[in-house]
């Protein structure tokens, strides 16, 4: 099926894998328009991890929604930009060659397994369903590969529990279903939307291994969106920082923990609780994210800056810090410095 | 499961022994005499006739006492007898294949239209085929469904002939087909405005994303998993309108002439015949709550979350 991609017009192998450019997504609300994503590139190549990191209301989650075409019109819209897997632009393609492309090429896991699986059909037939609508296989066939499918992900007396309903599976179960569903097809790209927010702490260190693996094996590119910054510093290779509907700094896995180039990524790092400081009261960020539907002109961060100076009135730019590694601060190398 | 139906069986004897009293109590209610309505308005009758028809009906016995003569052959197993001389239980095995074959009739053209044409607004929302489907409900449900049974049986059997204007001779479908789109209207505005709603509600829902993630074609997505949890609600309120479908069955078989047992309640009705308008009565009544047996328990099919225990 990868065959369908290399036959898109604009296909080229040398290009990243995902790369989403100066993504625009604009919702209607009683409020007036909010733009929840405003100008976000980000880029990943075959078998690399980029974390997306950003609180609640950053425009990680839309911006994943965006790529798998699954932003609902009338309210929410795709308004500017691009997204590309090998140079493939999925925005300007019909929705019937994007649906043959969902689940096929790119695919999701999503936060909450409870709710997004179907609670009135056994998994085993919710995941045969990829293999006949989009495999052209038998229902005999589906199930048996749906039952496969199942034992990738480890769950125990596969053959037995497909015919079981999502209400009869624990959280990290549940979630190992989420991924089976995502990992069906063998796509090109995963987009992983917090896939263990939901979960125990130990569950989820179990499924984050899980989901390695399965990428190292593939060699998928793998989205990872998450707030968990020790899950970011395990498996992570690049880190997409998002506020506010914007990338607000990009770099490798190793540079932005070592040396941070925004404030807010160096604010979050500085609010992880860590052991050595026992006893002493827990870092914050002061004030809160800004109103989406009044944006400020400005940088967006400046009211929650420690360095915020009258230069911030203007929006940063992504700045080059080093090759691979951008900032959109007018500061960037004031906070690299420390 | 097992002592669930048992129980649901058991639960329904009170249910049954109150609605016998019910309409017994209704019938004896009925302003004037059953003997007279009987022997028509001109015809006179000697003296001895009607007291030899008041002794063996226990005409002029108290309500109660009639009412315990009525419950004492029931537990024999006797339905009475009606006034005309035929035994109720006869009157019933000639008159309910006609009725089952209406009420089949209507509640699969409820069951379908219900479900096309609400998953159809539902999907469509805001648009001409949502807006259409809304003034239609409200328009048949605005018109008492005896002026749509005769405009119909007008229009479509004796105008445009195309199906017979009464009576079941021409046999099923055929027959069946009109009187039961009737019935059906009259019950279709609700069950096809709960299937709307309830297939909006869940094409909201988190796993159409997910369905739509997996790349299914538009029509599996709204069939497969949307109508498919949309049903729940739908499916219990089929359960209830077929209430209301039986007893729209007296005017619906009086108006088009089915010889079923709603003929038999329409025709008794006037005459006082307290017997078959009870036993017939009673038996529609175990009828529904039978049905509303079978659609619980088809509930916990459609909704694996919720078997029953």
């Amino acid at each position: 099926m990868s065959d369908l991609l290399e036959s898109l017009p604009g296909h080229d192998p040398g290009a990243p894998m995902l790369s989403v450019e100066d993504l625009q997504v604009e919702f209607a609300t009683a409020h007036g328009t909010v733009r929840a994503v405003n100008g976000v590139s980000y880029a990943v190549g075959a078998g690399e991890t980029l974390a997306v990191l950003g609180e609640s209301g950053s425009g990680k989650s839309v911006t994943a929604r965006a790529v798998m075409g699954i932003v609902r019109a009338p309210r929410g819209r795709v308004t500017a930009g691009a997204i590309r897997l090998r140079g493939v632009d999925l925005l300007t393609l019909p929705e019937e060659t994007r649906r043959r492309l969902r689940g096929t090429t790119v695919a999701m896991i999503f936060q909450d397994a409870l709710s997004a699986l179907n609670p009135v059909l056994p998994v085993g037939y919710q995941i045969a369903e990829m293999f006949r609508y989009h495999r052209g296989a038998s229902r005999r066939e589906a199930r048996r590969r749906a039952v496969e499918v199942l034992d990738r992900v480890r769950i125990p007396s596969a053959a037995r529990r497909a015919g079981d309903y999502p209400h009869q599976f624990s959280g990290g179960m549940r979630q190992r279903v989420g991924i089976a569903l995502a990992i069906a097809l063998d796509p090109k790209v995963i987009i992983a939307d917090e896939p263990t927010t939901a979960l125990d702490v130990t569950v989820q260190a179990q499924i984050m291994r899980l989901l390695g693996e399965i990428q190292r094996e593939h060699g998928t590119a793998l989205v990872l969106i998450t707030h968990d910054m020790g899950v970011v510093a395990d498996i992570a290779d690049r880190v997409a920082v998002m506020y506010a509907g914007r990338v607000v700094e990009e770099a490798g896995a190793h540079d932005i923990y070592a040396r941070p180039a925004h404030p807010y990524t160096r604010a979050l790092l500085g609010a992880i609780p860590r052991p050595h400081l026992r006893g002493k009261r827990l870092a914050v960020i002061p004030g809160a994210p800004p109103d989406m539907s009044r944006p400020d002109e400005g940088c967006r961060f400046r009211p929650r800056c420690e360095l915020a100076g009258p230069g911030c009135a203007d929006a940063p730019p992504l700045y080059d810090v080093a090759p691979g590694r951008a900032s959109a601060c007018h500061e960037w190398t004031k906070v690299i410095e420390g | 499961m097992g002592r669930y139906i048992v129980r649901r069986v058991l639960l329904a004897i009170p249910v049954l022994l109150g609605t016998t009293f019910v309409i017994y109590l209704a019938v004896y209610a009925l302003p004037g005499d059953p003997i007279r309505a009987l022997f028509g308005p001109n015809q006179v009758i000697s003296p001895s006739v009607e007291r030899a028809l008041r002794e063996r009906f226990h005409l002029d016995d108290p309500l109660i006492v009639q009412y315990g003569h009525y419950l004492a052959g029931l537990a024999r197993g006797d339905l009475g007898t009606s006034f005309s001389g035929r035994p109720v239980s006869e009157i019933i095995r000639a008159g309910w294949p006609v009725t089952f074959q209406l009420g089949i009739t209507a509640w699969l053209m409820e069951a379908v239209l219900a479900i096309l044409l609400g998953t159809l607004a539902g999907v469509r929302r805001g648009k001409a085929a949502d807006y259409t489907v809304l003034a239609g409900t409200t328009l048949a449900m605005g018109i008492p469904f005896f002026v749509v049974a005769y405009v119909a049986q007008f229009v479509f059997g004796v105008q445009l002939g195309w199906f017979p204007v009464s009576g079941a001779d021409a046999g099923w479908p055929v027959a069946y087909l009109l009187p039961g789109l009737v019935l059906a209207l009259g019950v279709l505005p609700q069950s096809a405005r709960v299937t709307r709603n309830s297939v909006l509600d869940n094409l909201s829902a988190d796993y159409v994303d997910t369905a739509d993630a997996k790349g299914l074609p538009r029509r599996v997505v709204v069939w497969r998993h949307v109508v498919r949890n949309s049903l729940i609600p739908v499916v219990s309120l089929l359960g209830v309108s077929l209430g209301y479908m039986l007893g729209g069955t007296v005017l619906i078989e009086g108006i088009f002439n089915l010889p079923g047992l709603g003929y038999q309640i329409f025709t008794s009705i006037p005459q006082h015949d307290g017997p078959v308008v009870v036993g017939i009565g009673t038996l529609l009544v175990l009828v529904f709550l039978l049905v509303n047996l079978l659609v619980d328990l088809l509930y916990g099919i459609l909704d694996p979350r919720i078997r029953l225990h």
